[in-house]
């Protein structure tokens, strides 16, 4: 064993579950440490005279005083490099495959095991050659990681500027030296970054480019932008996590990082089955070749899901610096500030709101900021989407994880225990939700989709705000007290829910919806409408309207590969028995 | 191994004894604390520095005084598991309590279990028919799935437990199961239901029952379902059983944790529970489920007591996001005299899309599901507007589906304690209600299977007259 440096090996003095204090150990805020025999994973999250408290990684059962703890004196940090793709890791970075076999079904204590295998060969491809000048952060060469992943290989943004004195093609492993820089410093696949400190980049750019989703309701009416930020609140049972799996799934983000942070061990394995049998309408190429997944649930220990958040959005970072879209998906950032103020709580620090420490909001604040769509140091543009869910207690929204996040992020997405109840998927209120980016996303949509797209959007939002002002007056007198006009309007409206907005996360084709089949269906509905307004004036009643034959196909089109001929059907005799030839 | 021994207690409080001392003790260790008459109590060190150990007593502090004597065993809890253990009745901190022998152990595992991993998980597919359309047809259970009854005081959710905990089999299998009670801080009467059924039906034999009683000391629940899941662990992993885990009532296990988090003067998170409680809870919850090359499994039924019937309180809160789903039991469904008193639409499996339909249980149920839930909703919605504008100046089409929610209610929810339906039987039924309403307000569900299953197509046209004769 190595012999360590004086004072980096200290004692401990108490153990309080997750907590452990040390004495006699030399350590900074931040520190890695190694807690009593088992070596087990810890961080230094306070110093009180001499006496430092480290939050253990893992189940402190066991662990007495005056066992030996050694600071590694290293902050927490990511492996970087070819072999993140398709891993499923731990809190800090642990893959779980490697656990499992180690250790069996169930997650042992003590384990080390590297981020990135040490075996496996990657095929590098360089694309400097000696004697050129690379600055932090440039790209040196790349590696096919997965049949969708070009991997680029970066000079670390923590290295100083040189020139290449040597660089090497061929089949290597992360640890192999793939290129030397003139002052000695040796290059290889891989390197090692904080997780608790942003990887740098150029500048910060609008975001002007919509992450389109594949969900109407989020696509037509809430979009994000690439390198927004999006909150997904919502009771239990109200489709978070289905939201988040969907948004995984049909983003279309070159990478997908899912954080799971505090939930359910079988929303994961889910995950692990689905993904690599589901494909990419993008690449045709199974999903999981696009997937890092950071898996921390609810029974793992607590001060691996208060870092595993850090742990992913560094990942994703270092992809956004080769130049990719890349979109995270927390779930649920509510565990993640729980686990926060558990930590805080055995720390003795004064609480904030409902126990959370004082400093929720300036770390929720912080970890969103990593968003952002950004000039990278190689020059390239890449972003970072992060869409969080939050899982408020008792479904109250005014509580401060929902609060402190709806501070910051430009979209929200309400999700509606009621709309649930009645089998209303994706149970999206769509009055209560907003999206801040409308505005900058309308002249993508107008020219990349159609120039009417944005006038039809405002139409069919419209119709849904009519709706709950007339159903108000509904509820207090009964339908039939309103003019026929009006409860036409009802029915347009009723087309709008649960044709447009209802989405089948479980059905092959409804799962995914294309821009294109979104803005034909909205057209299709306007001109419905339309229809339907001239026959009201042409005489027919609004039962006989509302009743039309061709609207129960015109439903059905949206479960079509094939839609267009259906539609055209449809429409064609909804509009025969409207207003005949 | 060397014992500890001190008396050095200097402080008791609540459940809660500080122990002075001058050896390092590990931290979760077990404790026995002789009393100057000689009893004993067990506990469990909660904190320990070198200064000033605490330990938090399962058998309650009354009568521990500062000259007891506290000896750290070195050990951390754990749990005799052995096959025999089916068929006994065992305390709450796992001792039996049937006048039965002893139980020689084959193994001695700790009762913290360690976190599954998730990659070493199976998915859990299999279809539990528990014969109760409610559940079966709108709420499916899945092998090794958690799903809780969410109940109030007074309504009959232990004869529902009862009634799955008898009827519950997965189609076409002769596996080998196991129930494994767990019961905390109920009322000696409930117990003796349970028990009284259990023996009746035979049913004693394939199980394994941990008792802790309204009266038996509240710390103890503690340990209670973690002693419940080690056995269910033991059994499923060891000897291939498929384990059905009951845990009554988690309500009360929750005010044990309040309890010991008060002692230890913690910051509250919400209504004083502490704010690891969602931590806490799924250390239980989570040990459900299936593992990859496992034949055994674990699914759990927890029930609770949801206080003032309010599914916001943070036992329920809590709980409902951990678990993979609910089944939600109404007081109003109850007074009407509907049994078993389910409220579906707060009620949710989040495990039965990948349970049901083809090759599971039919190939319409999904569809069916989604149908049945609208129209039901759309139903009950329609009862808060008769309840202002009365029912006359409801249209047609309302009216039809005002009476699908009172025959849903009275004929698909309601049936008998020992009516064990099966899932056929279940969605014709609810096929049945749904050829009440108009043919064109059936949106949810594709076209091919209305003409499969509607009655209309299936029994030809003379009974969809005597239905629309019935319905109107």
């Amino acid at each position: 064993m190595e012999v360590k440096e004086a004072g980096y090996v200290g004692e401990i003095y108490r153990i309080s579950g997750p907590l452990v204090v040390a004495e006699g150990l030399k350590a900074r805020m931040y520190d890695l440490c190694k807690v009593g025999e088992e070596g087990l994973m810890g961080e230094v999250v306070g110093l009180v005279g001499e006496k430092v408290l480290i939050q253990v990684y893992e189940d402190t059962q066991g662990i007495k005083p005056g066992d030996r703890v050694e600071n590694t004196g290293m902050p927490l940090s990511v492996e970087l490099g070819p072999g993140l793709i398709r891993n499923i890791y731990d809190g800090v970075q642990r893959p779980l495959p490697v656990l499992k076999d180690v250790s069996g079904d169930f997650i042992g204590r003590g384990i080390e095991a590297p981020g990135l295998d040490r075996k496996a060969k990657w095929e590098f491809k360089p694309i400097v050659k000696k004697g050129d000048k690379v600055k932090p952060g440039e790209i040196i060469g790349t590696v096919q990681e997965t049949d969708v992943v070009e991997h680029k290989i970066l000079v670390p943004p923590n290295v100083r500027e040189g020139v290449i004195a040597e660089i090497y093609e061929g089949s290597f492993t992360v640890e192999d030296t793939i290129a030397v820089l003139d002052d000695g410093t040796e290059l290889k696949l891989y390197h090692k970054w904080p997780v608790r400190i942003p990887r740098p980049y150029v500048e910060k750019l609008p975001p002007v480019v919509p992450l389109i989703t594949g969900q109407r309701i989020l696509d037509t009416f809430f979009p994000v932008a690439k390198g927004g930020t999006a909150a997904i609140p919502g009771p239990f049972g109200s489709g978070k996590t289905v939201t988040q799996h969907q948004l995984a799934k049909w983003s279309d983000a070159h990478i997908v990082v899912y954080i799971g942070c505090g939930e359910r061990g079988n929303e994961m394995t889910e995950v692990l089955e689905e993904f690599p049998e589901l494909e990419d309408p993008r690449t045709g190429k199974p999903l999981m070749e696009r997937t890092v997944l950071v898996a921390n649930t609810s029974n793992m220990p607590v001060a691996a899901r208060e870092a595993s958040v850090y742990t992913g959005i560094t990942i994703a970072e270092y992809f956004r610096d080769m130049g990719y879209d890349v979109a995270i998906q927390a779930d649920s950032t509510s565990r993640w500030a729980e686990a926060m103020r558990e930590i805080s709580g055995r720390l003795e620090e004064m609480p904030g709101e409902e126990g959370y420490p004082a400093y929720l909001a300036s770390r929720l604040a912080e970890f969103y900021e990593r968003a952002g769509r950004v000039k990278t140091l190689a020059g390239n543009v890449g972003s970072v989407t992060i869409v969080g869910a939050v899982s408020p207690p008792g479904g109250d929204f005014s509580e401060p994880v929902t609060q402190n996040t709806l501070r910051i992020v430009k979209v929200f997405w309400a999700l509606d225990a009621k709309l649930a109840a009645r089998r209303h998927f994706p149970a999206i209120n769509w009055l209560q939700s907003y999206s801040l980016y409308v505005d900058t996303l309308k002249d993508w949509f107008a020219e990349n989709v159609s120039e009417e797209w944005n006038e039809l959007r405002r139409w069919a939002m419209e119709v849904l705000q009519e709706e709950a002002n007339l159903q108000e007056i509904v509820q207090l007198v009964g339908s039939d007290a309103l003019p026929e006009s009006q409860r036409l309007l009802l029915e347009v409206a009723r087309i709008i829910r649960e044709v447009y907005l209802v989405q089948y996360a479980y059905h092959p084709v409804d799962t995914y919806c294309s821009v294109e089949k979104q803005y034909d269906m909205l057209k299709a509905i306007k001109q419905i409408n339309d229809w339907f307004f001239k026959a009201l004036e042409a005489g027919k009643t609004v039962d006989e309207i509302a009743g039309v034959e061709g609207l129960e196909e015109f439903a059905r089109t949206k479960l079509e590969e094939d839609y267009k001929p259906a539609l055209e059907a449809a429409l064609e005799k909804i509009r025969k028995n409207l207003l005949g030839e | 191994m060397k014992m500890k021994e001190y008396k050095t207690i200097t402080q008791v409080a609540g459940p809660l004894v500080f122990v002075e001392k001058t050896e390092p003790v590990a931290y979760g260790e077990l404790v026995t604390i002789t009393l100057p008459d000689g009893s004993t109590r067990r506990g469990q060190v909660l904190d320990t520095s070198r200064d000033v150990v605490v330990v938090q007593v399962f058998e309650g502090t009354r009568g521990i005084d500062t000259s007891s004597t506290v000896r750290f065993t070195g050990d951390i809890v754990k749990l005799n598991c052995a096959q025999d253990m089916l068929g006994r009745i065992l305390s709450g901190s796992g001792e039996p309590i049937d006048g039965g022998p002893k139980i020689v152990p084959e193994e001695r595992r700790p009762i913290v279990g360690a976190a599954i991993n998730p990659y070493a998980r199976q998915y859990p597919r299999e279809f539990i028919q528990t014969g109760i359309s409610a559940i079966d047809g709108m709420n499916t259970l899945v092998r090794g799935q958690k799903l809780p009854i969410f109940s109030g005081s007074g309504l009959p959710h232990n004869d529902i437990a009862l009634q799955v905990a008898r009827q519950a089999k997965v189609l076409g299998e002769e596996e080998e199961f196991a129930v494994i009670f767990a019961a905390m801080g109920i009322t000696y009467e409930e117990a003796y239901q349970f028990m009284k059924e259990f023996e009746r039906t035979g049913a004693l034999e394939r199980a394994v029952v941990f008792l802790n009683l309204a009266n038996d000391p509240a710390i103890e629940r503690l340990l209670t379902p973690r002693m419940a899941l080690t056995a269910a662990e033991f059994l499923a992993y060891e000897y291939d059983l498929h384990i059905l885990v009951i845990l009554t009532d988690m309500t009360n296990y929750c005010e044990a944790l309040r309890e010991i988090s008060a002692a230890r003067e913690e910051v509250p998170g919400r209504r004083g529970y502490p704010g690891y409680m969602y931590t806490d809870l799924a250390t239980i919850y989570e040990r459900a489920g299936r593992i990859r090359g496992r034949k055994g499994t674990i699914t759990q039924m927890p029930i609770l007591t949801m206080p003032g019937d309010d599914i916001t309180h943070p036992i329920p809160d809590l709980t409902g996001y951990i678990t993979e789903g609910q089944i939600v039991l109404s007081r109003e469904l109850h007074a009407k005299g509907i049994y078993p008193p389910i409220n579906v639409l707060p009620s949710l499996s989040r495990l039965m899309k990948e349970g049901i339909g083809e090759g599971y249980t039919r190939e319409d149920h999904p569809q069916w599901n989604d149908q049945m839930y609208a129209a039901y909703a759309e139903g009950v919605d329609l009862r808060g507007l008769v309840a202002i504008v009365g029912e006359e100046a409801l249209s047609e089409r309302d009216r039809l589906f005002l009476k699908f929610a009172d025959e849903f209610e009275r004929r698909f929810v309601q049936q008998g304690r020992y009516e064990d339906r099966d899932i056929e039987y279940t969605l014709d039924l609810g096929w049945e209600l749904l050829a009440m309403l108009p043919e064109r307000e059936l949106t949810k569900v594709e076209r091919k299977f209305i003409e499969r299953y509607h009655p209309k197509y299936r029994k030809g046209e003379a009974k969809a007259e005597e239905a629309a004769e019935e319905a109107s």
